[in-house]
C-alpha cells in the first residue's frame, strides 16, 4: 500500500513538473558545478517563477558563444548567462539576441548602457604574485626587472584576449614594443587559465595572469594571505560578464523575468563566494569579508566593445610578432 | 605478399567496420564545411604552424622511436624480477590527461623541480624545460613506452628456433643484430614512427603549454583560433583537412617501408637467448633499463605525491564522475577490441589507414560537427555518455589496430594455410587458431583502450552533461575552481584507475600467454 502511495505521489510530482514551464540557460561550464553559483541561482529563482530551470553548459564564454552560432534560430535556449565584454559585439552581430529591458543601479566602474545584455559580475585582470615574491607596478616595472610571468594564449583564453586588449588599451601604438620588452619575462603562454595557473602554484613562475579577486579565494577558502595581486599604475582592463535573452525564445516573458533576477540580492549575494568576481549591484548585505583586502582599482580600463574586433586582430599580430622573435 | 581473402567471412566485417570509421570522421567535417558554406584558405600564419607541427612532430617520432629500440631489445633478452610489473609501467604515461601528465612533467623537469633542484646542489644553473625540446621532451615521455612495447612485441614474434639456431652456429650479437633484429625492425620501425607522427601531429596543450609562446604554435591551436576568435568555421575545417594529409602521407610512407617478408613459423615457443651474456652488454641492457625507469616513473611519483593530500579534499562528485568514466571505458573497450578484430582480420592496406585517420581528427572540428550533425535530432547533453564512448573507440582504434594488427597478419602468414586445409574457417577459426595466438597483444591493447578512455577529456566540452561529467572533465571543472588540492586528489584518483584497468587487461592477455 505504502508503494503505491510512494508511486502515486512520485507521478503527481512529475506531472506538476511537467506542468512548469522550462526556461533553459545556457551557461559555461564552471558556473553550474556543485561548488558554482549554479545550484544557488537555480533554487532562488525556481521558487519565486513557479517555474522549471534547466542549465546547459558549454566550455567557457567562446564556446557559448560558438554554441550559440552553431546552433543559430533553431536554439533551444532561452537566456545565455556568461559572455563577457570581449565577446558582446560578436553576439549582437548575430542578431539572435533581443533587448532586455531590465534597468538597475549597477555598481560597476564604468556606467552601462548596453540595452541587450544584463551585467551579471565583474573584475579586473591582474597579476598574481607571492606577498614576499617580487612586485612590479606596471607592464614597464615588469619588463625592466627579472620577475618571471605564466600568461594565456589570447587566441584560447578569456584572461589572455583581456591581457592583449590590456597592454593595448593602456600602451597603444607602444604595445609592441612593450610585449617586446617583455618577452624575457614571460616564462610561457598556456592554451587556458588552469594551466597558467597551476604553474604558478607549482612555482614555474613569480606571476600568473588571473583576477584581482584570485587572492580573495585564498584568503576566504584556504584561509591563505600569501597571494596577493598586483596594482598597476596603468590601470587595470576591465571584464564584465553579462546575460542575454535569445530573440526566438518561446518564454520571453519568463526569460525577462530571469534577466531582472539577476539584478536582485538573491542572485547577486551568491557571486563573491562562489564565481569568485565582484557583484554587478552590490548586496545589501555588502561584499563578504577579505574582499575589502583586494587591490583597489582606480583607474578602469575597457575597450568598447564596437571597436573591439577592429584591434584585436592588429593587436594580436603585433603580440605574435613581438613574441615569436 | 599480395593480400589473401580470408577464410573468415573474406574480411567483409573489417571492411565494413573501416568504412563506419571513414564515416564517422568524414561526416563531422563535411557538417562543418557544410554549415560554413564552403572552405577556406589557410593564412602565412597558419602555415608556420603547419611547419611548427610537422617540425615537433617528426622530432618526437624519431626520437621517441630511436630510444625504444635499446629499452625494448634489453626487455627481449632480460629476464630479471619485477619484469612483468617494469612491461606494465609502459602503459602508464601514456594513458595520463595531459594537464595531470603535464604538471607532472613540470614538477620534476621544471624550474623549481626536482632536477633543477638536483642541479643546484652541484652547483649548477637552472635548465628550462619550456621550448622545443620541452615539447619533445613531453612528447618522449608520451610516447617511448608505446613504442617500447610494439617493437618488444616485433621481437617476441621472432621464432625461438631462430636464436637457438643462431646459438649453434655460433653467432654473436653483431650477426644477430644484422641477421634477426635488423630485419624485424625494419618491418616494425615505420609503423611505430607514423603512429608517434600522428598522435603528435594534434598535440595541442602539451606543444603550447610546454613550447613557450606563440612560436610553438600547432595546427590543432590555429584551428581553435579560427573557430574561437574568428568563428571562421570554413578554416578550422580546411586546417583539419591538412591534418589529414600530413597523417595519411605519414601512413602511406610507413606501409611502403615497412614490407618485408616476416620470419616464417617456428613451434610457437619461447626459447631462452644464448646471445649477449657479455658483462658489458648485460650493464648496457641494465643501465637502458633504469635510466628509462627513472624518466618515466619520476613524473607519475609526482603526481601521486601531489595527489596523496588531496584525496579526503575531493567532493563526491569526483566518485559520481569515476564511475560514469568507467562506465564509457568498459564500453568503449568491448567495442574497440570487436572493431580491431574485423579490421586486422581484413587486412586490406586502406583498412589500416583508416585506422589511422583518427589520430588526424581535430577534437575541436570533430566535436562541433558531430554537434551539427546531432543537435537537429536529438539532446546533446543527454547524449554526452555515449558520444564520448564513440569517439574513445574511435581515437583508441589506431593503437589497438597498431598492436593486433601485425600480430593476426602473423599467424595467418604461418598458419593460414594449413587452417585453409582443415577447412577451419570462420568462428572456429577464431577460436583455435587467432584468438590464442594474439592474446598477449589483444590484452595490451584492450588495457590500452579502457585506459584511454578513462582519460580523455576531447571531444565532450559541446556535448557537456552538468550532471554526468567524466573523471577527467571533473578534473578541470576543480582546476578551473581553485580548488588545485582536490584536482590533484582527483588526478590521483585518475591515474590509479586507468592503471587498475590497464594492468588487468594487460596481465589478462600475458598470463600463461607463453605457451
Amino acid at each position: 500500500m505504502r508503494h503505491l502511495a510512494i508511486a502515486t505521489g512520485l507521478l503527481f510530482a512529475t506531472q506538476a513538473a511537467a506542468q512548469d514551464p522550462v526556461l533553459t540557460i545556457y551557461t559555461y561550464d564552471s558556473f553550474n558545478t556543485e561548488w558554482g553559483p549554479g545550484p544557488v541561482v537555480e533554487a532562488a529563482f525556481e521558487k519565486e517563477c513557479g517555474c522549471d530551470l534547466k542549465f546547459v553548459t558549454a566550455g567557457d564564454g567562446a564556446a557559448l558563444l560558438s554554441r550559440i552560432r552553431l546552433e543559430g534560430a533553431r536554439t533551444e535556449a532561452d537566456v545565455v548567462l556568461g559572455l563577457d565584454t570581449a565577446l558582446i559585439a560578436q553576439a549582437a552581430e548575430t542578431g539572435l539576441f533581443a533587448p532586455s529591458g531590465v534597468e538597475a543601479g549597477y555598481n560597476l566602474p564604468i556606467t552601462w548602457r548596453d540595452e541587450t545584455f544584463v551585467p551579471f559580475d565583474w573584475g579586473y585582470f591582474a597579476f598574481v604574485g607571492l606577498k614576499d615574491g617580487p612586485k612590479p607596478g606596471s607592464f614597464e616595472d615588469l619588463a625592466a626587472g627579472d620577475a618571471t610571468v605564466v600568461i594565456q594564449d589570447p587566441r584560447s583564453s578569456t584572461p589572455g584576449l583581456g591581457l592583449l586588449m590590456w597592454v593595448k588599451e593602456a600602451y597603444g601604438d607602444r604595445a609592441e614594443q612593450v610585449w617586446e620588452g617583455l618577452a624575457d619575462n614571460i616564462v610561457t603562454v598556456t592554451p587556458g587559465w588552469s594551466e597558467a595557473y597551476g604553474l604558478f602554484l607549482e612555482g614555474e613562475a613569480d606571476l600568473v595572469l588571473s583576477y584581482t579577486t584570485s587572492p580573495a579565494y585564498h584568503l576566504i577558502a584556504e584561509e591563505d594571505d600569501t597571494k596577493i595581486a598586483l596594482p598597476f599604475e596603468e590601470g587595470h582592463y576591465l571584464q564584465v560578464e553579462v546575460a542575454g535573452m535569445l530573440a526566438g525564445t518561446d518564454q520571453p516573458e519568463l526569460a525577462r523575468d530571469f534577466l531582472q533576477f539577476i539584478t536582485t540580492d538573491a542572485f547577486q549575494s551568491a557571486i563573491p563566494e562562489t564565481n569568485w568576481m565582484y557583484p554587478a549591484v552590490t548586496p545589501d548585505g555588502g561584499l563578504p569579508e577579505g574582499f575589502d583586502t583586494l587591490v583597489q582599482v582606480d583607474k578602469p580600463l575597457l575597450t568598447a566593445p564596437e571597436a573591439a574586433a577592429g584591434i584585436r586582430d592588429a593587436a594580436l599580430e603585433e603580440w605574435r610578432r613581438a613574441l615569436s622573435q | 605478399m599480395a593480400p589473401r581473402a580470408l577464410a573468415i567471412g573474406r574480411g567483409w566485417p573489417g571492411r565494413l567496420a573501416a568504412l563506419c570509421v571513414a564515416g564517422f570522421l568524414l561526416a563531422p567535417l563535411g557538417a562543418v564545411l557544410w554549415r560554413a558554406g564552403g572552405a577556406g584558405w589557410p593564412g602565412a600564419a597558419d602555415w608556420a604552424a603547419v611547419r611548427f607541427t610537422l617540425v615537433q612532430a617528426v622530432l618526437s617520432a624519431a626520437i621517441s622511436a630511436a630510444l625504444a629500440v635499446p629499452v625494448a631489445r634489453a626487455l627481449a633478452r632480460r629476464r630479471f624480477r619485477l619484469r612483468g610489473a617494469y612491461v606494465a609501467l609502459m602503459g602508464a604515461p601514456f594513458i595520463l590527461p595531459v594537464i595531470v601528465a603535464v604538471m607532472g612533467l613540470v614538477v620534476v623537469f621544471g624550474r623549481g623541480g626536482w632536477i633543477n633542484d638536483l642541479l643546484g646542489l652541484a652547483g649548477l644553473g637552472p635548465v628550462s624545460i619550456y621550448g622545443l625540446h620541452g615539447v619533445v621532451l613531453a612528447h618522449v615521455f608520451f610516447n617511448l613506452p608505446l613504442a617500447v612495447r610494439l617493437i618488444l612485441q616485433g621481437w617476441q614474434e621472432i621464432p625461438g628456433e631462430r636464436f637457438r639456431l643462431a646459438a649453434q652456429l655460433g653467432a654473436g650479437p653483431a650477426e644477430i643484430r644484422r641477421l634477426l633484429e635488423w630485419p624485424m625492425l625494419r618491418r616494425v620501425l615505420p609503423g611505430v614512427c607514423a603512429v608517434i607522427f600522428a598522435i603528435c601531429l594534434t598535440s595541442f596543450a602539451v606543444a603550447l603549454t610546454l613550447g613557450g609562446g606563440p612560436r610553438s604554435t600547432t595546427v590543432e591551436l590555429a584551428i581553435y583560433q579560427a573557430f574561437r576568435f574568428e568563428f571562421d568555421l570554413g578554416r578550422a575545417a580546411m586546417l583539419s583537412v591538412i591534418q589529414f594529409a600530413m597523417v595519411t602521407l605519414a601512413g602511406l610512407a610507413a606501409l611502403r617501408l615497412s614490407r618485408g617478408e616476416g620470419f616464417g613459423t617456428g613451434f610457437d615457443r619461447v626459447v631462452p637467448r644464448w646471445d649477449a651474456r657479455g658483462r658489458w652488454l648485460r650493464l648496457a641492457d641494465g643501465a637502458w633499463l633504469v635510466v628509462t625507469g627513472v624518466f618515466l616513473l619520476g613524473p607519475l611519483a609526482a603526481v601521486a605525491w601531489r595527489g596523496l593530500p588531496g584525496l579526503d579534499a575531493m567532493p563526491a562528485s569526483v566518485w559520481t564522475a569515476a564511475r560514469a568514466s568507467l562506465a564509457v571505458a568498459l564500453g568503449a573497450t568491448g567495442v574497440t577490441m570487436g572493431l580491431t578484430l574485423a579490421m586486422a582480420l581484413a587486412r586490406r592496406g586502406w583498412v589500416e589507414l583508416i585506422g589511422l585517420a583518427p589520430l588526424a581528427a581535430s577534437p575541436l572540428v570533430l566535436g562541433s560537427g558531430l554537434f551539427l550533425l546531432l543537435n537537429p535530432v536529438a539532446n546533446p547533453a543527454s547524449l554526452a555518455l555515449a558520444v564520448t564512448m564513440a569517439v574513445n573507440v574511435v581515437m583508441a582504434l589506431p593503437f589497438a589496430l597498431r598492436i593486433v594488427g601485425p600480430a593476426v597478419a602473423g599467424v595467418e602468414a604461418d598458419y593460414g594455410r594449413l587452417a585453409d586445409s582443415l577447412a577451419m574457417r570462420g568462428a572456429a577459426r577464431l577460436r583455435w587458431l587467432v584468438l590464442p595466438r594474439i592474446r598477449r597483444p589483444l590484452g595490451f591493447a584492450a588495457g590500452l583502450t579502457a585506459a584511454l578512455s578513462m582519460g580523455d577529456l576531447g571531444v565532450i566540452a559541446l556535448f557537456a552533461d552538468p550532471e554526468r561529467a567524466t573523471l577527467p572533465l571533473t578534473i578541470f571543472r576543480l582546476i578551473g575552481a581553485y580548488r588545485m588540492e582536490a584536482a590533484a586528489g582527483a588526478s590521483l584518483l585518475l591515474l590509479a584507475l586507468s592503471f587498475g584497468l590497464f594492468a588487468l587487461f594487460d596481465h589478462g592477455g600475458r598470463w600463461r600467454a607463453d605457451t
